[in-house]
C-alpha cells in the first residue's frame, strides 16, 4: 500500500531471463511505483536500473501518442471485428489456396506462456505448418541444441542459488555485469560472503571484467578451443570422475577432438591457458554461465556442448554450487522453449520428429493436421517471405526488420508480403510500420499470465493497469482468430488460466513420454490458485517439485545417459580481409533492452549512453585517422551504419564492438544488424551475431549536430540519433552537405515555423547555433560545427521548457558545475560530479563514492564504470 | 615678474580639460582662452542634457572658479584673433598675451551642408550648448527634421524625440551610424528609434531648405518629398577648426599637422583634440583626445611621450539604444565574423577576427562586455582559445571541455 490507497501487485519485471520480482503499485494516475520483490528468489528484492525504471514507461503520459488505440488496416483505423476477420481470413486463404507452408508466425519471448501456448497450437495443430519461429532464435537456439545433444531434452540443470554456494564462476560470452545485473549482484555477493573467484572469456573488456580475478581476453568464436583445451586439461590432470562418466557416453570421442585442437586459436598465452585451467579444475563447486557469445555463433551449439562436456566429465553438474547456467536475454525466452514455440520444437519440449509425439500433441489438441518436419528457422523463413514463398506473416511482439541479421533485406521481404499482421504495443517501430493490419496489444502491467526465468522458475505476470485503449491481451487475440478460422471448441479461452491448465495438462502427457518437462501438478490449478500463484520452479508433478537435474546421472536420451558431443573449433564464417579487415561483434548498452520500444521512453535510462557508437581500438582509429567522437561509417558485406567512435582498448585490436538497440525511430543509419550476414549455426539454426566482417572509415561529415527539444523532432540527415530527456528529448546529427539556411532547416526538423529565435554563428568555423523560443520558454535548441560538437549535453538537455537565455552558450552558466554524462541511473549522478567528489573528497573506492553521492548504492549497474572513474583519475594523479 | 614658463592654451574644450588635469603641479604660467563664454563641460554629456535626463550643471567639468583655484587666467569669451609666432604673441580680441609654448586646441567647427536655405533661421548644428537649448526649446507637437543619421544626429534626434517633438531623420547612407554600425545593427537602431516615433529616411538627400525670413519650413528631397519643420538640426560632420593655425602659417592639411609628441610645424607650438590630423587621421571621438591630453602634459612636463592611435569605441548615448561599437569592422579577406543575433530581444553581437585576434565588435542591445571587448581589441591578444565563448563575455575556462558526443 502507499499514499494512494491502491494495493500493491507482485508481478515479474519484463526485461531479461532473469526474471526478477517486482512490487507494483498503481499511481492513480495510469502509472505505477515500481519496487523489487523481497520474497522474489531471483532478486530478493533487488532491481537493475532497468528494472528499477520501469515505472518511467507506463502511463498515460507515455502511453498518449505512443500507444496503439484501435487496430489499423493499411494504416487506417478499424474496428477489432474487422481486424481480426482480415486476419482469420487471410491465414486461412492462403493456406486453402498455397498450403499451410504459405504461412508463418515471427513470435518473441517476450510473449507470456499462455500467449506462446495459444500461438503454438494454432499454427502447429490447426493452420497445419511448423512455420513459427521467435526471436528466441536469435538468442539462445544454440543452448537449446547444446542442451539436447548433451541430456536429450532441453533442460537447465541448475538454479540461481548455485551462483552463490560457487567457488569460481566462469562468465563465458556474457556481460553479465549489464545484461543480467541481478545476476552478477548475486556473484558479487558471493565473492564477498564465500571469496568466489571470477574469472571473464570475452574477446571485450566489459564491466564484468571489473571484479574479475582473470579475464580470458580469447579470440573471437574460439570458445571451442578454449574448452577443449580445458578438457584435455582435465584428463591430464587426473581430474575426470570416473563414476559420473558410467553415466555418460562419447567421453574418449570428444577428448580425441579435443586433443585434436589447438588452443593457439584462442590467442591466449600458455600461462592464461594453464590459470584457468588450474582455477577450474581445482576448483569443485564451479559454476559456468554462458550467455550470447556463446550462442549467437556459427559453432554456438558446439561452444555449448564444449562446455557441457567439462562439466560431464568432471561429474559437476546438477549439484550445489556447480553446473553449466545459460542465462537468456528475454523474460520469458524459457516459456517459450517449453510450449514449443519453435520451428524445430513440437510442445513440451516433445520433438517435431517423433511421431509417438506427434500423435499424442494431435490426439491432445484434437487438431485436424501437424506438421510432420521442421519448419523454418527465423534467417530462412524471412528469406522465403523474400522469395515470395511466405504470404501471410504473423509477426508478434517482435521487431525482426531491426532485430535479424540481414535486417535490410528482412525489413525489404517484409514490406513485399502478401499479408503482414502485426501485433504490438505500439505503431512506431520499423516492423510494424510494415504492417497491413496492425493489432493493439495490451502491454506489460496489463495482462496476466506467466513467464519462466533462465533456472526453470515459473513467475506470474499480473495486470495492474486497465489495458490502454482498446488494446487486447495476445493469448485472446490468437484464440480469436483460431475460432473465426473456424475452430471454435479448440480456441474456445476466456482467461489465461484455461490456457495454463491446458499447457500444463499437455505437460504431463510429456512427462508421461519421459520429457523433462512436467508441470502437471498444476492442471487442475483454480483460478484463485493461479492468481496467487507464487514463484516455483519447474517440474511441478505429483512426485517432484523444482530442484536440480541430473547429479543423480539419469538423462533423457534412450538408454538415459549422457552424451559428450566430440567438438572441433573453427572459425566464424565470414572471413577478414583486406576489404573487411575487421571482426564485428555486438552486444548491449546497460540500460537499453533490446529495439529500445520500452527503455527509450524512461528519460533516465536514456541519460547512459544515449546515442549507438563503436568500440574501435585507438591504434586502428589512428590507421584509419579516426579521432574521439568523430562519426564513422561502418561497412559490410549486407550493409552500412553510421556510428560514432569510442577510442578504446577494451576491444582487440582488428575487433570493433557496437550495440544493437537503435532503430529507424532512434537512429536510422545504426540498424547494426542490418551489418549482419545471416550465417547460421547448422544445428541450432541460430545466426551469428557477433562475428560479422566489416570496414571502418572516418564519416565524411560537413556538419555534425546536437539538439534539444521540446517535442519530437523530424531530422532527415545522414545521422542522426534521438533520445528521451525529462524535459523532451535531446538529438545527435550529422549531414554530408550542409543546408543553405540553418534557420530554415532548423524550423523544418523541429516543426516550428514560426517560433522567435536567436542565433550565433562562425561561418569560418561552420558553427551555427539556434534556439527557438516562446512565452519565454525553449522550445528547441540546435548547435551546428564543422566538428563533433562541444557543449555541455547533460544541461543543455534539461532547458526546453527554461527561459531561453544564455542557452546558446552550450554550457552550464559560469558559476554551475556540468554534471556530466549519467553514469549512475538510479540516483541521476553524473560522471563530472563523481570525478569531482573523489578530487574533494579523497574518495579511494567505489563504496565511498557511494556514501558521498548515494551513485551505484541501489542496483549496482553502475559500480563497475565508477570503478573505472576512480582508476582512471588515480591514474592521472600518479602521472602528475 | 613671474619667471615660470609661459603656457597660452586656446580652447578650453574636453581635450583642454583634460591637459590643464594633467598639468596640476607643473611650473608653468598658464593661460586659458575660449570663445564659448565658459569653461569646460562634457560636451558627450549633451546629449542626455537635451533629454532631459541631466542639466547643465551637473554637466560642468571645469568652471572659472576651478581654474582660478589653480591659478590659471582665463580668458572666456574670448576669440583669438592671430598669433604672431616670430613674437610669441597672442593676439585676443581684448589683447595680446605673450607665450613661451601654445597648445591650440580649437576644437572643430560643424560641416553645414551649402543647401538653399542653410543660413536660415531656425538651421542650426548640433555642437554647443546654445544648439542644445534651441532644441530644448521646441514644443512637444512641434517638428524637427535632423539633416545626418550619425552618432551626434541621432542623439539629437532621441533628444528632440523625448520631448515629445516630431522627428524625422534624414540620412543619406543605406543605414544608420554607417561609420559605427553594419547595417543589421543598424537596422535593429533604426527599428528602435521607429518605435519611439522618429521617421528615419535612409538614401535621402537633400535638395533644398524651404521658409522665409521668418524661419524653417521644410526640407526638400531629391525625390520631391517634403518634410515639414520648426527646426532643422544639420550633424552632417565636423571639420577641425584651423583658420587660426592657418593663418599664422602652420602646417595644416585637412587639420592642423602634428607629430607624435602634438608638435606642430612650429616647436613652440603644440595642438590637441579635434583640431589637429595625426599620420593622416582626424579624431572625433573622446578617447585619443584624453590620450592626446596625456601625452601632451608629459611632453610639456619633459617628458618623451609619444602619441599612438588606438582602436576605437563608440556608444549611442540614447536611453534605451544599447549600442557598442569598437576596432575596426569592415569585410575584408581573412577577416572573419562572429555572430550573436536576438532579434526579439533587439539584441545583435558582431565580433570581428583577424588571425586570431580580436579587431571589432559591434554590438546592439546587449553591451554589457563591451569593454572586455574593448581591451581584447586594443591588447590584440590571441583569443583563439576563446573563440566558442568569445561572444557570451569573459569567465568560461576553455580548458574545461565539454563533451563532444552522448556516447563518446
Amino acid at each position: 500500500m502507499d499514499g494512494s490507497g491502491l494495493p500493491t501487485t507482485r508481478s515479474t519485471c519484463p526485461y531479461c531471463g532473469v526474471g526478477c520480482g517486482v512490487l507494483l503499485t498503481p499511481d492513480g494516475n495510469g502509472g505505477l511505483l515500481v519496487k523489487g520483490d523481497p520474497e522474489h528468489p531471483a532478486n530478493h528484492g533487488k532491481l537493475c536500473s532497468k528494472g528499477s525504471a520501469l515505472g518511467e514507461t507506463v502511463g498515460d503520459a507515455i502511453n498518449q501518442g505512443y500507444r496503439l488505440r484501435t487496430p489499423l488496416i493499411h494504416g487506417k483505423e478499424a474496428s477489432w471485428d474487422a481486424a481480426l476477420q482480415t486476419v482469420a481470413d487471410r491465414f486461412r486463404d492462403t493456406a486453402a489456396r498455397y498450403g499451410p507452408d504459405a504461412c508463418a508466425f515471427y513470435v518473441s519471448g517476450q510473449l507470456l506462456t499462455e500467449d506462446y501456448y495459444v500461438a503454438n497450437k494454432l499454427i502447429k495443430g490447426f493452420i497445419g505448418t511448423a512455420n513459427i519461429d521467435t526471436n528466441s532464435r536469435l538468442c539462445m537456439a544454440s543452448t537449446v541444441a547444446g542442451h539436447k545433444r548433451a541430456f536429450g531434452t532441453d533442460t537447465v540443470p541448475g538454479t540461481y542459488e548455485d551462483l552463490d554456494q560457487a567457488d569460481l564462476i566462469v562468465l563465458v560470452g556474457s556481460n553479465l555485469a549489464w545484461c543480467h545485473p541481478i545476476l552478477f549482484q548475486r556473484v558479487l555477493q558471493a565473492r564477498a560472503a564465500r571469496g568466489t573467484k571470477i574469472i571473464v572469456a570475452d574477446p571485450r573488456r566489459t564491466a564484468s571484467c571489473d571484479p574479475a580475478d582473470l579475464h580470458l581476453k580469447l579470440a573471437p568464436g574460439s570458445d571451442v578451443a578454449l574448452f577443449n583445451d580445458l578438457l584435455t586439461r582435465i584428463d591430464a590432470a587426473g581430474a575426470i570422475d570416473e563414476d559420473y562418466l558410467e553415466r555418460t557416453e562419447g567421453f574418449s570421442a570428444a577428448l580425441d577432438a579435443a586433443r585434436a585442437d589447438t588452443a593457439a586459436q584462442t590467442d591466449l598465452t600458455e600461462d592464461e591457458l594453464a590459470r584457468f585451467a588450474a582455477m577450474w579444475i581445482g576448483t569443485e563447486r564451479v559454476v559456468t554461465v554462458f550467455s550470447q557469445g556463446v550462442n549467437q555463433s556459427t559453432a554456438g551449439a558446439d561452444k555449448v556442448n564444449a562446455i557441457l562436456n567439462c562439466h560431464l566429465a568432471t561429474g559437476r553438474i546438477g549439484k550445489v554450487g556447480c553446473g553449466p547456467l545459460s542465462v537468456t536475454g528475454q523474460p520469458n525466452a524459457m516459456g517459450g522453449r517449453e510450449v514449443g514455440g519453435l520451428a524445430n520444437m513440437l510442445a513440451c519440449h516433445m520433438d517435431l520428429e517423433n511421431a509417438a509425439h506427434r500423435a499424442a500433441v494431435k490426439e491432445f489438441w484434437d487438431a485436424p493436421a501437424m506438421p510432420e518436419a521442421a519448419g523454418l528457422k527465423a534467417v530462412d523463413m524471412f528469406r522465403a517471405v523474400g522469395r515470395g514463398e511466405i504470404k501471410a506473416l504473423w509477426i508478434i511482439h517482435t521487431n525482426p526488420a531491426v532485430s535479424m541479421p540481414e535486417a535490410d533485406a528482412v525489413r525489404d521481404a517484409i514490406a513485399g508480403c502478401d499479408f503482414v499482421a502485426v501485433s504490438d504495443v505500439t505503431g512506431r517501430t520499423d516492423t510494424a510500420r510494415l504492417a497491413h493490419v496492425l493489432l493493439p496489444a495490451a502491454a506489460w502491467a496489463e495482462k496476466d499470465g506467466t513467464v519462466t526465468n533462465s533456472d526453470r522458475t515459473i513467475s506470474r505476470q499480473r495486470a495492474v493497469l486497465p489495458p490502454f485503449a482498446g488494446a487486447r491481451a495476445d493469448w485472446d487475440i490468437l484464440a480469436e482468430v483460431g475460432r473465426r478460422m473456424g475452430w471454435e471448441a479448440e480456441f474456445d479461452f476466456d482467461s489465461p488460466v484455461e490456457v495454463y491448465r491446458e499447457h500444463a495438462a499437455l505437460s504431463g502427457l510429456a512427462g508421461e513420454m519421459g520429457r523433462d518437462f512436467d508441470i502437471s501438478g498444476m492442471a487442475e490449478i483454480s483460478a484463485a490458485e493461479y492468481a496467487s500463484l507464487a514463484p516455483l520452479r519447474w517440474p511441478v508433478t505429483a512426485h517432484r517439485q523444482g530442484g536440480r537435474f541430473f547429479a543423480d546421472g539419469r538423462f533423457y536420451h534412450a538408454g538415459g545417459k549422457a552424451r559428450f558431443v566430440p567438438v572441433s573449433w573453427r572459425p566464424p564464417v565470414a572471413k577478414t580481409g583486406p576489404r573487411y579487415p575487421f571482426r564485428f561483434n555486438t552486444g548491449r548498452v546497460r540500460d537499453q533492452w533490446h529495439t529500445m520500444t520500452r527503455t527509450a521512453l524512461s528519460a533516465r535510462l536514456s541519460a547512459h549512453l544515449a546515442e549507438p557508437y563503436l568500440d574501435i581500438h585507438p591504434e586502428d582509429a589512428a590507421g584509419l585517422g579516426i579521432a574521439r567522437s568523430d562519426l564513422v561509417e561502418v561497412k559490410s558485406p549486407e550493409g552500412t551504419a553510421i556510428l560514432r567512435a569510442r577510442l578504446t582498448d577494451d576491444v582487440r585490436r582488428g575487433e570493433v564492438f557496437a550495440p544493437m538497440h537503435w532503430t529507424g525511430e532512434t537512429a536510422p543509419s545504426a540498424r547494426i544488424d542490418a551489418l549482419v550476414a545471416g550465417h547460421v549455426d547448422p544445428v541450432s539454426g541460430q545466426p551469428e551475431s557477433k562475428a560479422a566482417v566489416v570496414a571502418v572509415s572516418r564519416f565524411d561529415a560537413a556538419w555534425y549536430g546536437f539538439a534539444v527539444a521540446l517535442d519530437a523532432p523530424a531530422p532527415d540527415c545522414a545521422y542522426w540519433a534521438l533520445a528521451r530527456t525529462d524535459a523532451g528529448y535531446r538529438m545527435e546529427l550529422a549531414g554530408r552537405e550542409a543546408p543553405a539556411d540553418w534557420e530554415a532547416e532548423a524550423r523544418r526538423v523541429f516543426g516550428l515555423p514560426d517560433a522567435a529565435v536567436m542565433s550565433v554563428s562562425d561561418a569560418a568555423q561552420g558553427r551555427t547555433r539556434l534556439a527557438f523560443h516562446a512565452e519565454g520558454r525553449l522550445l528547441a535548441a540546435l548547435f551546428v560545427a564543422s566538428g563533433p560538437v562541444a557543449v555541455m549535453r547533460d544541461y543543455l538537455a534539461t532547458r526546453p521548457g527554461e527561459a531561453p537565455s544564455g542557452v546558446l552558450l552550450g554550457r552550464t552558466p559560469a558559476d554551475v558545475p556540468d554534471p556530466g554524462p549519467t553514469v549512475c541511473s538510479c540516483f541521476n549522478v553524473g560522471l563530472n560530479t563523481i570525478a569531482r567528489a573523489v578530487e574533494d573528497q579523497h574518495l579511494m573506492d567505489v563504496d565511498a563514492v557511494g556514501a558521498a553521492l548515494r551513485a551505484g548504492t541501489n542496483c549496482g549497474s553502475c559500480r563497475p564504470e565508477i570503478a573505472t572513474i576512480l582508476a582512471r583519475l588515480s591514474q592521472m594523479q600518479a602521472a602528475e | 615678474m613671474d619667471a615660470r614658463a609661459r603656457l597660452v592654451i586656446i580652447g578650453a574644450g574636453m581635450a583642454a580639460g583634460r591637459l590643464i588635469d594633467h598639468l596640476e603641479g607643473a611650473d608653468l604660467d598658464i593661460t586659458l582662452f575660449n570663445a564659448e563664454p565658459r569653461g569646460t563641460y562634457n560636451r558627450l554629456m549633451l546629449s542626455p542634457v537635451l533629454a532631459g535626463e541631466t542639466t547643465y550643471d551637473d554637466i560642468v567639468t571645469h568652471d572659472a572658479d576651478f581654474y582660478a583655484a589653480r591659478g590659471i587666467t582665463t580668458r572666456f569669451g574670448e576669440r583669438v584673433a592671430r598669433i604672431d609666432r616670430a613674437a610669441r604673441v597672442i593676439h585676443g580680441e581684448n589683447g595680446p598675451v605673450p607665450y613661451d609654448r601654445l597648445v591650440v586646441a580649437t576644437g572643430s567647427n560643424p560641416f553645414m551642408i551649402p543647401l538653399p536655405g542653410h543660413d536660415l533661421p531656425g538651421v542650426i548644428s548640433y555642437r554647443d550648448l546654445e544648439d542644445t537649448e534651441r532644441m530644448m526649446a521646441l514644443r512637444p507637437g512641434q517638428r524637427a527634421v535632423v539633416i545626418g543619421g550619425g552618432l551626434l544626429g541621432l542623439e539629437a534626434a532621441a533628444g528632440m524625440a523625448a520631448r515629445g517633438v516630431k522627428v524625422s531623420v534624414v540620412h543619406i547612407m543605406g543605414h544608420l551610424m554607417e561609420r559605427q554600425l553594419d547595417p543589421e545593427a543598424a537596422g535593429l537602431l533604426q527599428a528602435s528609434l521607429e518605435a519611439r516615433g522618429i521617421e528615419v529616411l535612409c538614401n535621402a538627400q537633400s535638395e533644398a531648405i524651404l521658409g522665409s525670413e521668418a524661419g524653417v519650413e521644410a526640407l526638400r528631397l531629391k525625390d520631391g518629398r517634403e518634410l515639414p519643420c520648426d527646426l532643422l538640426c544639420m550633424a552632417v560632420g565636423i571639420r577641425p577648426a584651423t583658420a587660426v593655425a592657418a593663418e599664422a602659417g602652420l602646417d595644416v592639411e585637412r587639420g592642423i599637422v602634428v607629430d607624435d609628441q602634438m608638435q606642430t610645424s612650429d616647436p613652440a607650438i603644440y595642438a590637441l583634440g579635434e583640431c589637429v590630423e595625426h599620420r593622416g587621421a582626424l579624431f572625433g571621438l573622446v578617447a585619443p583626445l584624453y590620450e592626446q591630453a596625456a601625452v601632451l602634459a608629459d611632453v610639456l612636463k619633459g617628458g618623451q611621450g609619444a602619441f599612438a592611435p588606438k582602436p576605437l569605441s563608440t556608444k549611442l548615448k540614447v536611453t534605451g539604444c544599447d549600442l557598442f561599437s569598437a576596432g575596426d569592422f569592415a569585410d575584408a579577406d581573412g577577416r572573419e565574423n562572429l555572430f550573436l543575433r536576438d532579434p526579439d530581444a533587439g539584441v545583435y553581437k558582431r565580433l570581428i577576427l583577424e588571425e586570431g585576434r580580436l579587431i571589432g565588435a559591434v554590438m546592439y542591445g546587449d553591451t554589457g562586455e563591451g569593454g572586455w571587448y574593448f581591451d581584447l581589441i586594443q591588447s590584440g591578444e590571441d583569443v583563439s582559445m576563446l573563440r566558442d565563448t568569445l561572444l557570451f563575455g569573459p569567465g568560461y575556462d576553455p580548458a574545461e571541455l565539454p563533451t563532444c558526443s552522448l556516447a563518446a
